[in-house]
C-alpha cells in the first residue's frame, strides 16, 4: 500500500507560481536539448507517479487539457483524483484524443502511433507523453542526433530496451506529425522531441 | 564625445507627466467626474463597454477620462484590464424577447404587437446646434409611458410563425467559444464570427456594411427590428439550486431580414443578419447585422465577390485595438531595417549609374534589353 | 498572488495569470519540438499596444523566473524607449534583475537585432515578431499559407526572390529575410536585418519567437540548421559595411548611420550599444572617440 500517505488533496506545489516556473524551465531545457538530464525538485504524489513525472503533470496540465493514464496509473483511483484535484485536467478515456498521456511503465511504449499525432496542417495538436523510467544509463547504448543536439549525444533511459527504437523511428518518420516524449525518473528528467533520431551506438 | 540617445527612461517619465498635466487641463475648471461621463457621455461609455467587451460603466468612464476622450485608447485600457480577470463560467444565453424595452422599431411593419417605440433617439432631431446646452441645462422630465406593456414579441418570431424567415440557427457546440481565450481558426463558426464582430470597430463595420448597400455584396436588407433595453443575465449556479439572475444588461439588438430566393433544397425564405452589442448603439448593431449577413455568403451558396463577404479579411481587420497597435507601431524606431534598405538603394543606384555610363560610352541601342 | 501593482487588480508574478502561462508554455514546447512551425496560441491582450512586442512579452513572462537576469533591446540598443518600457514592465511586475550586458543575461528579449556577442548555451533569445508568416506578403490568406506549409510548397517564395533578381540584379530583401529550418519549414526570422541571419544557425542558445497580434509562437532549438533561402547563381550574402564603428572601431558589426549636421556629415557606430560599450571599456576606440558632437560641426 504505497499510496496510503498521499490521498488526492495532499502533495503538489508549495509555491505554485515559482514551482511551476522552475518545473517548466527544466522541461523546456530538456525539450530544447534532447538527451540532456535536468534535475528539478519533484513533488509528492500518489504511487505509481514518481515525483518528477508528477512535477511535469502539475506544470503542464490544467482544465484546458486532457490526460490519459496507462493501466499502471488507471488502477490507482488516487492518481486520477490527485491529477483532477491539483490540475483540473480531464481524464481521457481515449488515448487517441488526449493532450497528454502518462505512461507509468516504459513497457507501454509500443503504442506511440495510437496517440494523437496532430495533422499536417496542425502538427502541434499532438500528444505529449510523460514516460516514467527508473533512471538514466551512465553508459548509454544509444546515440541521439537532431535539432537541439550539438553533433550527437549518448543517451538511454534505464529499463527501456532496443524494442523502443523502431517505435521511435516510426514516430520520427511521421514528422512534422508526431508525439513528443518527456522521460521522468524519480529525480531527473529528459525529453525526446519528435525530431530526435536515435540509433544504437555500436551499429553502423 | 558622441553619445547615442540615452536617458529614454527619463524621457518617458517626463512625457507621462506632461500627459497627466494636459489631461487635467485648466486647473480652475473642475475635474470631470466619472458620474458625469457615465451619465452625460453615455453613448461613448456604451461603445467602450461594447468594443472593450466588458460591461462596467464605471470602468469604461474611467477609461474614457484616462484616455482624454480617445475612445479606441479607452477600449484598449478596458481590454487590458479585462484580460486579467478570472473567468467564473459562461452565462445562459440572454433572452432579448423578454427585454424591458426602451426603444423598439421595425421597418418591415407599420404597426405590430408591442408597438413602435422611438425611445431616446437622435432620429428626427433637426441637427441644429443647441445653444442652450452650452450652459447648465435642466430639460423637462421625460414623458412617461402609460404602463409597462410587458415583453414584445420579436419580429423575427412573427415571421418565424409562418416559416417565412429561416431559423435562428443553433450553436455549433454547448461550449460557447471565446475568441479572447483561444486563437481563431478560419473558417469560423458563425457564433465565433459574431463575437468578433460585436467587439469589432464601429467605423470599420459601418463602412463595410455601407459597401454592401452600394453593390459590394448587395443582399437586400430590411430592418426587421431594432430593440434597445434591459435584459436579465442569468447563470446556472448548481449551489444556488439552478438558474439565477446575476444582473441586468442594456443591449441593442438588430435583426436584419434579407431576401433569399431559395434553392433546390430549401424553399424561398428570408434570411437573417444579426447584430447585438452592449449598451445603446444601433449604428453598430445595424452595421454588424449587415456584415454578418454578408459573411454568410458561403453558407447560403452565394458567390463571394466583395470585401464584406471575405471572412479572413473582415475578421482579421475589424479589431481596432489590434489595428491601432500595428499601424501605430510604425512610429517605433525602425532604423536598423532602414539602414539595410539605405545600403541596398545606394548599391542599386551605383549599379544603375555604372550601367548608364557603360551604355553612354557604347551607344548600341539593340544591346539594351 | 503577488501584488506588485496597486489599483483595481493585484497582478500575478510577471503579470500573466498562471493559466495563461501554462497555455503559452505548452505552445512553446510544441514550437521547440517542431522547429520553425508556427504554433497558434491564445494570445492575451497585454497592457501595451499590439505591434509593440506583446508576443515577445508574453513569451518572456511565461518563461521568466525569479532567478533570471533579463536584457531587453530594440534596434540593438538597451536605451531605446520601447526597450526601456518593456524592461521597466518586468522590473515592476516580476522584480527580476535586469542587465544591459549580453553575457550576463539569461533571457534577452529583442526587436530587430541579434546581439553581436555570440550567445551561450543556457541563454534564451526571445524575438518580438510583427508578421510571423513568411508567405503572408505572397498569399494573404491564412487558410492558404497553412496548406502551403503542410505541403512544403514553397515555390512561390523562390519565385518572389527570383523576380527580385530579374528586376534588380539581386535579392532586394534586406530584413525579415526568409530562412529554412532543418530543411523543412520556411520561417520568418522577424524583421532583423539579414546581416544577423547567419547568427541564427547552429546557435548554442534557444531562440523563441512571439507574435502577439497574430497569435503565433515558434522556435529554433539550439544547434539547429538555419539556412537563408538563395540560389546557386545568387548565393545569400550579408551586407558588409565599408566603415568601422566611429566610437569603438569595430569591424564586421552592424552599424547605425548617424546624421551629424545639416551639411551631410554622418558617422557610423555600433547598433549593438552593449557591444560598443564593452569594446570601449576594453580600450578600443574609433575615429571619433573622445570627440564631442560639436567638434564635427
Amino acid at each position: 500500500m504505497a499510496n496510503v500517505a498521499t490521498p488526492a488533496f495532499t502533495g503538489g506545489f508549495n509555491d505554485p507560481v515559482h514551482g511551476s516556473q522552475q518545473g517548466f524551465r527544466a522541461i523546456m531545457e530538456a525539450m530544447a536539448r534532447p538527451g540532456t538530464l535536468q534535475t528539478p525538485d519533484g513533488v509528492t504524489a500518489p504511487a505509481p507517479l514518481n515525483p518528477v513525472s508528477a512535477l511535469v503533470a502539475l506544470t503542464l496540465l490544467d482544465q484546458d487539457t486532457s490526460v490519459w493514464l496507462d493501466s499502471g496509473c488507471h488502477g490507482q483511483a488516487d492518481v486520477a483524483d490527485w491529477l483532477s484535484f491539483h490540475t483540473g485536467a480531464r481524464i481521457a478515456q481515449n488515448m487517441a484524443t488526449a493532450d497528454f498521456c502518462i505512461l507509468s511503465n516504459p513497457k507501454g511504449v509500443t503504442v506511440l502511433a495510437d496517440m494523437a499525432l496532430g495533422s499536417e496542417e496542425y502538427p502541434d495538436r499532438s500528444a505529449t507523453a510523460i514516460m516514467q523510467v527508473t533512471g538514466f544509463e551512465a553508459n548509454p547504448d544509444w546515440v541521439c542526433e537532431g535539432p537541439g543536439i550539438k553533433g550527437q549525444i549518448d543517451f538511454q533511459p534505464t529499463g527501456v530496451d532496443d524494442s523502443f527504437l523502431p517505435v521511435w523511428s516510426q514516430n520520427r518518420a511521421a514528422f512534422p506529425r508526431g508525439v513528443d516524449l518527456i522521460l521522468a525518473s524519480p529525480t531527473q528528467l529528459a525529453a525526446l522531441p519528435r525530431t530526435t533520431c536515435i540509433r544504437k551506438a555500436r551499429e553502423m | 564625445m558622441y553619445v547615442a540617445v540615452k536617458g529614454g527612461e527619463q524621457a518617458i517619465e517626463n512625457a507621462h507627466r506632461l500627459l497627466a498635466d494636459r489631461r487635467r487641463g485648466d486647473r480652475t475648471v473642475p475635474d470631470i467626474s466619472l458620474d458625469q461621463i457615465s451619465g452625460q457621455l453615455a453613448l461613448a461609455v456604451d461603445r467602450v463597454m461594447s468594443e472593450g467587451s466588458l460591461y462596467d460603466r464605471e470602468l469604461a468612464a474611467l477609461a474614457i477620462k484616462q484616455a482624454r476622450g480617445d475612445l479606441i485608447e479607452a477600449i484598449f485600457l478596458v481590454r487590458a484590464y479585462r484580460t486579467t480577470l478570472p473567468r467564473f463560467g459562461a452565462s445562459e444565453p440572454i433572452d432579448t424577447g423578454d427585454m424591458k424595452i426602451e426603444r423598439r422599431i421595425s421597418a418591415t411593419y407599420k404597426d405590430l404587437p408591442g408597438g413602435q417605440m422611438l425611445g431616446p433617439t437622435f432620429d428626427y432631431t433637426h441637427r441644429l446646434l443647441d445653444p442652450s446646452l452650452a450652459a447648465d441645462s435642466d430639460p423637462a422630465s421625460a414623458a412617461e409611458r402609460d404602463a409597462d406593456r410587458g415583453p414584445a414579441m420579436r419580429v423575427s418570431d412573427i415571421l418565424g410563425q409562418e416559416n417565412l424567415v429561416e431559423e435562428d440557427g443553433a450553436a455549433s457546440s454547448d461550449d460557447p467559444p471565446d475568441i479572447t481565450r483561444s486563437p481563431v481558426e478560419f473558417p469560423l463558426e458563425r457564433e465565433t464570427r459574431l463575437q468578433a464582430l460585436s467587439r469589432g470597430d464601429e467605423g470599420f463595420l459601418l463602412a463595410l456594411g455601407y459597401s454592401t448597400q452600394r453593390g459590394y455584396a448587395r443582399n437586400h436588407p430590411f430592418v426587421g427590428e431594432i430593440r434597445i433595453g434591459e435584459v436579465a443575465l442569468e447563470m446556472d449556479l448548481p449551489e444556488k439550486g439552478g438558474t439565477t439572475v446575476i444582473g441586468r444588461l442594456l443591449v441593442t439588438e438588430c435583426q436584419m431580414v434579407n431576401q433569399f430566393k431559395g434553392s433546390a433544397k430549401a424553399p424561398p425564405q428570408f434570411t437573417r443578419g444579426y447584430g447585438l452589442v452592449f449598451g445603446q448603439s444601433e449604428r453598430k448593431a445595424m452595421s454588424m447585422a449587415l456584415c454578418d449577413r454578408a459573411l454568410r455568403a458561403g453558407e447560403l451558396g452565394e458567390d463571394r465577390t466583395a470585401p464584406a463577404q471575405d471572412e479572413e479579411f473582415v475578421i482579421s481587420h475589424c479589431d481596432n485595438v489590434q489595428a491601432t497597435g500595428f499601424v501605430e507601431h510604425l512610429k517605433l524606431p525602425h532604423y536598423v531595417d532602414f539602414q539595410a534598405e539605405l545600403e541596398l538603394v545606394r548599391g542599386m543606384r551605383a549599379a544603375f549609374k555604372e550601367t548608364r555610363e557603360t551604355v553612354d560610352d557604347n551607344p548600341q541601342p539593340e544591346a539594351a534589353e | 498572488m503577488n501584488p506588485h501593482a496597486s489599483g483595481f487588480a493585484a497582478y500575478n508574478f510577471a503579470y500573466l495569470d498562471e493559466q495563461t502561462k501554462r497555455m503559452i508554455r505548452r505552445a512553446i514546447l510544441k514550437a521547440i519540438a517542431i522547429p520553425g512551425y508556427q504554433v497558434p496560441f491564445a494570445s492575451r491582450e497585454m497592457p501595451m499596444p499590439y505591434g509593440w512586442g506583446t508576443g515577445g512579452v508574453q513569451v518572456t513572462a511565461a518563461i521568466l523566473g525569479a532567478d533570471d537576469t533579463l536584457k531587453v533591446i530594440d534596434q540593438g540598443s538597451d536605451d531605446t524607449t520601447n526597450s526601456v518600457s518593456i524592461r521597466k514592465f518586468f522590473e515592476k511586475t516580476a522584480g527580476v534583475a535586469t542587465t544591459t550586458r549580453t553575457a550576463d543575461a539569461s533571457i534577452i528579449q529583442t526587436r530587430h537585432r541579434i546581439p553581436e556577442e555570440p550567445l551561450k548555451s543556457g541563454q534564451v533569445l526571445v524575438y518580438q515578431v510583427p508578421i510571423p508568416e513568411p508567405l503572408r506578403f505572397l498569399e494573404p490568406r491564412e487558410t492558404e499559407t497553412r496548406k502551403m506549409h503542410a505541403l512544403e510548397e514553397y515555390g512561390l517564395m523562390h519565385v518572389k526572390l527570383y523576380e527580385d533578381i530579374a528586376k534588380n540584379g539581386r535579392i532586394a530583401t534586406t530584413y525579415a529575410y526568409p530562412v529554412k529550418i532543418e530543411g523543412r519549414y520556411v520561417m520568418d526570422p522577424s524583421p532583423t536585418p539579414k546581416f544577423d541571419n547567419p547568427k541564427m544557425n547552429d546557435s548554442p542558445a534557444l531562440q523563441l519567437f512571439g507574435a502577439g497580434r497574430e497569435k503565433r509562437i515558434y522556435a529554433v532549438p539550439p544547434h539547429t540548421e538555419v539556412v537563408s533561402l538563395d540560389f546557386e547563381d545568387h548565393p545569400f550574402e550579408i551586407n558588409r559595411f565599408e566603415d568601422t564603428c566611429a566610437l569603438c572601431g569595430a569591424e564586421g558589426v552592424y552599424l547605425d548611420e548617424v546624421i551629424l549636421d545639416d551639411k551631410g556629415n554622418r558617422m557610423f557606430c555600433c547598433s549593438d550599444t552593449d557591444h560598443c560599450e564593452q569594446r570601449r571599456e576594453a580600450g578600443h576606440s574609433g575615429a571619433r572617440a573622445g570627440q564631442g558632437l560639436e567638434a564635427s560641426q
